[in-house]
C-alpha cells in the first residue's frame, strides 16, 4: 500500500494552498457572501481555468490534463480550508464528471471543454422535492418536440443552478430516466436564486416546455446519477477534510492564546483531551477522504462502502469536530464575526449533500450479512 | 410506621392551574404571534415586549417575584408549570434581564428609593434592561473583569467594554459589574452599577449571531458619569450580587419545555417528510428509534427536574445539582435541533428563503440549530458546570 502523493500532486496541493492564502482568504468569502451577485467571482473561475485546476482531473481527449479524481480532491481540500466560494465541487466534481460519462465527443467539446477552460460553469440538476437522497426519484418530464425535446417540472437546491451556463437535468422520457443539457438562458426556464445555510447560492429551477440543447446517452442515466452521487459524496469528504482541518487549526490556536483564570485555556486537561479527540476524528476523515476519492472511479461494492464510511465520518466524527470547535470558542463562536461559525455552516452543507449519515448507514446496513 | 409513599403526580390544584394557564395563553396570544409560534419562528424584541405587556396586564409577568413586589404569588411548582406551558405554546420568551436578573436583585439588595424607581417599570415593560457582565477578556473567568468605575465625588466615571450585552440596542438600562477597587482578591473589588443606556459616552454596537438574528451587542463606556445612587448593594460587594444572579439564571436553563417543543417539531417534520420509499419518515423504524431515544432521555431529564422542584417546594434553595439540569437540558436542546435538521434532509440547507421553498415550520430550524450552539455556552458554560459538580458535589481535589 502507498498513501504517498506524487511529486506533482504535492506541488498541486501547495500551489492551491498558496494561492488561496494569498488570493482567497475567508475574508474574501465573507465579502462575496454579503454582496449581491452570484456568490462567487467569474474572474476567479477564469483564473482557476488558466491555472489548469478545472482541466486537471479530465482526460486529454476532452481538453483535460489526464489527471485523476484524487487531484481534484487535493484541490478541494485546500479550497475547503479557506472556504473558497467558486463552484469547484458543483461544476467540476459533480456536473463535469457526469457530463464526461454521459456525453459523446461532440457534446464534450460543446459543453465540457469550455468549462475546463474557465469560460463557463456547469450544474447538475437532480434533486426534487420528496426525493430524499434518491437521484432516481424524478418527476420532471421530457417529451419529444420536433428534432429535440422539451422539459417540464421542478428541481430544487441545485448547486450553482443560479449561475450555470449549462444545466444537466434529469427527467423521465417515455417512462425511462434520461439526462439532458439545458442552456442557462433557455426559454421557459425560471431560475429562482436560493440562499444556502453556508452562504453559498443555488437555485430552484422551473421548467415549462423548456427546450433541451442535447440529450446525453453515452451511459445509462440511472448509473450516471448514482455515480454522480458518489462523486459528490467523495468530493464533499475531500472538501470537508479541509474544512475540519481548518477548524481544528483555528481552535487549537485559540486554546493556545485565550487566557482565563490567569492561564491559557489550552492548559486545562479537559480541553486538551477535547482537542485530541477532534484531531483523531480529522485523521479518520483524512483516511476516508482518500479512500473515497480513490475508489470513486472503481466499479463494485467497495466503492459504495468507502463512500458510506466517508460520509458517516463527515457526519458523525466531523460533526463532533465542528460543534466542539464552536464550543471551545465560547460566546465569540456563536457570532457571525468569528470565522469558525462559517466553517461550521459549510460542514453542515457538506455532511448533508449527496446523502446524510442515516442514508449511507441505511444503504450499507442493507448489504450486511454474516461472514 | 409506613413511610409516606412517593407521589410523582401533580395535585389537582396544580392541574387546574395548568389548565388555567393554557386557556389564558390560547385566548391572549394575538393571531400573528400564534402563527409564528406554530411555525417555530424567532420572535423579535418588539414582539417579545408586546407579549410582556399582555402578561403584565394579567399580573403574571414576574412569576419569580414575591407578591409584595408585584409577583403573582406562584409557588415553585406553579412557576414550573407556568414556564413549561409558555414554552410549549411557543410564546415569545420574555427578556430575562429585568424580570429574572436585576429585578430580584433590586428586591433583595435595593434601597426603597431604588425599588420604587425601578421595579414598577420593569413589570410594566416601560423600561427594558440588558446585562453588562462579560467582557472580551472575562468570560468564564468573570471576576477578571476590567471595566472600571472611578469615584468622582457624587458620581462614578465608568470606562470599558462589555460584550454579549444581549438586546442592548432595545434597552433603556444596563446593569453592570464594574471594578471599583484593585485591592485584595479580584472578586473583592467589584461593584454593581445601574447605568442608563442613553447616558453620554455609552455606545452600543449590535452584532449578528450565527443564526443571523440581531441579539448580541458590544457596549462601550467612555467616561460615562453615573450617579452614586445607581450603586446597587454595597460598594465592592458586587460579587455577592453576581453570584446570587447566576443562581437565578441557572434555574432557567433546564429548558424542559424547549426540549419537548423541539422534539414535537421533530415528529412533525418526520410525519411531513417523505422518505425515498414514498412513506413518511415517521413510519421508518430507523427514524422512529432516533426520536424515541431523545424522548426517553427527555423523560429522565424531566423527572430530574421534578426532583429539584420538589426540593424547592419544601423551601430549599437550589444548590449545585442545578448544574445537572443545565448540562442535560442544553445538550438535549442541541440534539433535538440536530435531529430536526437531519430529518429535513436537503431542506436543512435553506437559509431564510422566500415562502414555499421549505414548509413554514421548517423555515427557522437552520437558524435555531446554529444559534442554539450557544445553549452549552451561556449561563455558565458546560465546562464550568462540570467544574461545579466535580468540586461541590463529588468533592474532587483541585490542582
Amino acid at each position: 500500500m502507498d498513501f504517498d502523493l506524487s511529486e506533482e500532486q504535492q506541488m498541486l496541493a501547495k500551489t492551491v494552498r498558496d494561492w488561496a492564502r494569498k488570493e482567497s482568504t475567508v475574508e474574501r468569502f465573507r465579502k462575496v457572501r454579503d454582496a449581491d451577485g452570484l456568490g462567487f467571482d467569474p474572474k476567479v473561475w477564469a483564473q482557476m481555468g488558466e491555472l489548469g485546476w478545472l482541466a486537471m482531473p479530465f482526460p486529454e481527449s476532452v481538453g483535460g490534463f489526464g489527471g485523476s479524481f484524487v487531484d481534484a480532491g487535493l484541490a478541494l481540500e485546500e479550497l475547503g480550508k479557506m472556504l473558497v466560494p467558486e463552484p469547484y465541487l458543483a461544476s467540476v466534481a459533480l456536473a463535469g464528471r457526469a457530463l464526461l460519462r454521459a456525453g459523446d465527443a461532440a457534446q464534450h467539446e460543446r459543453f465540457l471543454t469550455p468549462m475546463l477552460e474557465g469560460q463557463t460553469t456547469l450544474a447538475l440538476a437532480y434533486a426534487e422535492r420528496d426525493a430524499r437522497f434518491d437521484p432516481a426519484h424524478v418527476r420532471t418530464e421530457a417529451k419529444a418536440a420536433g428534432d429535440g425535446w422539451t422539459l417540464s417540472g421542478e428541481k430544487i437546491f441545485v448547486l450553482n443552478g443560479h449561475a450555470a451556463d449549462h444545466l444537466l437535468v434529469s427527467a423521465v422520457l417515455d417512462g425511462e430516466l434520461a439526462l439532458f443539457v439545458v442552456e442557462g438562458g433557455a426559454e421557459g426556464l425560471t431560475r429562482e436564486t436560493l440562499r444556502f445555510i453556508d452562504g453559498h447560492r443555488g437555485a430552484r429551477l422551473r421548467f415549462e416546455n423548456t427546450p433541451a440543447a442535447a440529450r446525453l446517452t453515452a451511459m445509462d442515466t440511472a448509473e450516471v446519477l448514482q455515480r454522480a452521487m458518489h462523486d459528490g459524496a467523495a468530493a464533499a469528504a475531500a472538501e470537508g477534510l479541509g474544512v475540519l482541518q481548518a477548524m481544528l487549526g483555528i481552535t487549537t490556536e485559540y486554546l493556545k492564546t485565550r487566557e482565563q483564570f490567569g492561564v491559557k485555556i489550552g492548559s486545562f486537561q479537559a480541553l486538551q483531551h477535547r482537542a485530541v479527540e477532534m484531531f483523531v476524528e480529522v485523521e479518520l476523515m483524512r483516511s476516508m477522504a482518500i479512500e473515497a476519492m480513490v475508489r470513486a472511479d472503481e466499479d463494485g461494492p467497495e466503492r459504495a462502502a468507502a463512500i458510506a464510511a466517508a460520509k458517516m465520518q463527515l457526519g458523525v466524527g466531523g460533526a463532533f469536530v465542528s460543534r466542539q470547535a464552536i464550543q471551545l470558542h465560547g460566546g465569540i463562536g456563536v457570532t457571525d464575526e468569528a470565522d469558525i461559525g462559517l466553517f461550521f455552516k459549510r460542514h453542515h452543507a457538506l455532511m448533508t449533500l449527496f446523502g446524510d449519515v442515516e442514508h449511507h448507514v441505511g444503504a450499507y446496513a442493507d448489504t450486511l450479512a454474516a461472514e | 410506621m409506613v413511610p409516606p409513599a412517593m407521589d410523582l403526580t401533580f395535585t389537582e390544584r396544580d392541574e387546574a392551574f395548568r389548565k388555567e394557564v393554557r386557556e389564558f395563553v390560547a385566548s391572549a396570544m394575538p393571531p400573528e404571534m400564534k402563527q409564528k409560534a406554530a411555525d417555530y419562528g424567532h420572535f423579535s424584541m418588539p414582539e417579545i415586549m408586546e407579549w410582556h405587556k399582555i402578561l403584565a396586564k394579567k399580573g403574571w409577568v414576574a412569576p419569580h417575584w414575591p407578591e409584595a413586589a408585584g409577583g403573582p404569588g406562584f409557588d415553585a411548582t406553579q412557576r414550573f408549570i407556568f414556564s413549561e406551558e409558555m414554552e410549549l405554546a411557543g410564546a415569545p420568551p420574555l427578556s430575562p434581564f429585568g424580570l429574572v436578573m436585576v429585578g430580584p436583585l433590586i428586591i433583595r439588595f435595593g434601597t426603597d428609593e431604588q425599588k420604587q424607581r425601578f421595579l414598577p417599570k420593569i413589570l410594566s415593560g416601560e423600561e427594558v434592561w440588558c446585562q453588562g457582565y462579560s467582557e472580551p477578556g472575562a468570560g468564564s473567568d468573570l471576576a477578571s473583569l476590567r471595566t472600571s468605575a472611578e469615584d468622582a465625588g457624587d458620581h462614578f466615571v465608568v470606562n470599558g467594554q462589555k460584550t454579549w450585552t444581549t438586546y442592548a440596542q432595545y434597552a433603556d438600562w444596563i446593569f453592570c459589574l464594574v471594578r471599583t477597587s484593585n485591592e485584595g482578591k479580584k472578586q473583592a473589588g467589584i461593584s454593581f452599577l445601574l447605568i442608563p443606556i442613553d447616558a453620554p459616552g455609552v455606545e452600543v454596537k449590535p452584532m449578528q449571531t450565527l443564526g443571523h438574528t440581531p441579539a448580541f451587542c458590544d457596549t462601550f463606556f467612555d467616561n460615562v458619569k453615573v450617579p452614586k445612587e445607581n450603586l446597587l448593594g454595597p460598594l465592592n460587594g458586587g460579587w455577592t450580587l453576581a453570584k446570587a444572579l447566576l443562581g437565578h439564571e441557572r434555574t432557567l436553563v433546564a429548558a424542559v419545555g424547549q426540549c419537548r417543543r423541539t422534539i414535537r417539531l421533530a415528529k412533525h417534520i418526520a410525519a411531513e417528510t417523505q422518505g425515498a420509499d414514498g412513506k413518511p419518515l415517521l413510519d421508518d423504524p430507523r427514524w422512529r428509534d432516533r426520536i424515541a431515544r431523545l424522548e426517553l432521555r427527555l423523560r429522565a431529564h424531566q423527572m430530574t427536574n421534578y426532583r429539584s422542584l420538589a426540593e424547592q417546594q419544601k423551601g430549599k434553595h437550589p444548590g449545585p445539582e442545578t448544574s445537572i439540569l443545565k448540562l442535560v437540558g442544553s445538550e438535549l436542546v442541541q440534539a433535538a435541533d440536530e435531529l430536526c435538521m437531519e430529518l429535513m434532509g436537503l431542506n436543512s440547507l435553506s437559509w431564510f428563503n422566500d415562502e414555499g421553498v421549505v414548509p413554514a415550520f421548517e423555515q427557522w430550524v437552520p437558524s435555531t440549530f446554529c444559534y442554539d450552539r450557544a445553549t452549552t455556552i451561556y449561563a455558565g458554560s458546560n465546562e464550568i458546570q462540570k467544574n461545579i459538580i466535580a468540586k461541590m458535589i463529588l468533592g474532587l481535589p483541585s490542582k
